[in-house]
């Protein structure tokens, strides 16, 4: 039986940004957390190389399996909500968590990437505490649905148990295993600092 | 000793383009990303920075052409540079981009304009400033190489 422990794989982060010098960031960010990193500049180049690992899926290549999506909001063409809800509603992308950046704090923007089903909205400029945060998060949760397959209780469904979001109930570093779905971490810390 | 004082020359250096509003927490960000391996990073991303907002002040210049002037066009421009600013921790480029797209806000064509010549006055600053800093940290790592005990 295969245990998971944080250090038994590295987890592989596809980040998408149309900004140069935000991808140059991200990508040192999440290599200096150890992730593996694939970056695109664009939401349907994100869908070209989801849709190729699709494939590769299937072969049980499971290297490049993408356990996170990390992606800026506002882009040409696809936005990054766009993009959100492309992979919210495929059958075979949904279950992979997607997390939003963005340099602009508002609270309808916010919610309403967390209401289709975003992990997080990072303010940017993102920090390497966000990102240290978002994999701890991202380890509980594969740990648990690692579990839950095993224990035959198949997967967590995210449309019926989310709570309402609302900005009095935002709370820090929400221990993901005490409610059924992960509630979405809260970006408390960002809006505090204003 | 020339190698002190050269050191003390540069951490100076850096420590007035914070205290005099030059660079924010975002560049100190930025220099946490740097190490052995990547031992030039934070030059890197502002070199890039620098390559990469020519096209947009470039673009900016055009659009304030105009008659009249596309409020709308001019805010998106400018949000993306502010946002490569703000990534680089270029804290007083920073502010001028928000005083410019206030007064795209309130349709404002001088203030916009205005705007824009200080954006531009602290972005050329800016670059000569980590332009000294950059060049000299150089100097200091060549100078380190050279003398490393073998």
């Amino acid at each position: 039986m295969e245990t998971i422990s944080s250090n038994s794989k590295e987890l592989h982060v596809l980040a998408v940004d149309d900004s140069n010098i935000d991808r140059k960031v991200i990508e040192r960010l999440l290599k200096i957390s150890s992730f593996k990193v694939t970056v695109v500049d664009s939401g349907s180049r994100a869908l070209e190389y989801l849709g190729l690992e699709e494939n590769i899926n299937s072969s049980h290549f499971d290297d490049l399996k993408v356990n996170l999506i990390i992606t800026d909001y506002s882009m040409p063409g696809m936005t990054g909500f766009e993009l959100l809800k492309k992979i919210k509603n495929s059958s075979t992308l949904k279950e992979i968590p997607v997390v939003i950046m963005s340099s602009e704090n508002i609270l309808t923007r916010i919610d309403r990437c967390l209401e289709e089903g975003a992990e997080d909205y990072l303010l940017k400029p993102v920090k390497l505490s966000d990102v240290t945060r978002l994999k701890d998060s991202i380890l509980k949760t594969e740990n648990r649905g690692i579990s839950e397959l095993q224990s035959h209780r198949g997967k967590r469904k995210r449309d019926d148990d989310r709570l309402p979001v609302l900005p009095s109930s935002f709370s820090c570093h929400k221990d993901v295993s005490m409610s059924p779905p992960p509630s979405p971490q809260q970006p408390t810390p960002k809006l505090a600092r204003l | 000793m020339e190698r002190n004082q050269m050191h003390s020359r540069i951490a100076n250096i850096r420590k007035s383009l914070f205290e005099q509003g030059y660079l924010d927490e975002q560049f100190i960000q930025l220099e946490e990303l740097q190490d052995n391996s990547n031992p030039d990073f934070v030059e890197e991303v502002v070199t890039l920075f620098y390559r990469d907002s020519a096209r947009f002040l470039y673009n900016l210049d055009q659009a304030l052409e105009k008659k009249p002037l596309d409020f709308n066009q001019l805010d998106n421009l400018m949000h993306q540079f502010k946002g490569s600013s703000t990534s680089i921790g270029a804290k007083k480029v920073k502010i001028e981009c928000t005083q410019f797209r206030n007064y795209c806000n309130i349709r404002n064509v001088e203030g916009c304009k205005r705007a824009f010549q200080n954006i531009k006055k602290e972005y050329t600053t800016l670059r000569k400033k980590l332009e000294v800093y950059f060049q000299m940290s150089r100097q200091v790592g060549a100078i380190e190489t050279a003398c490393r005990p073998r």
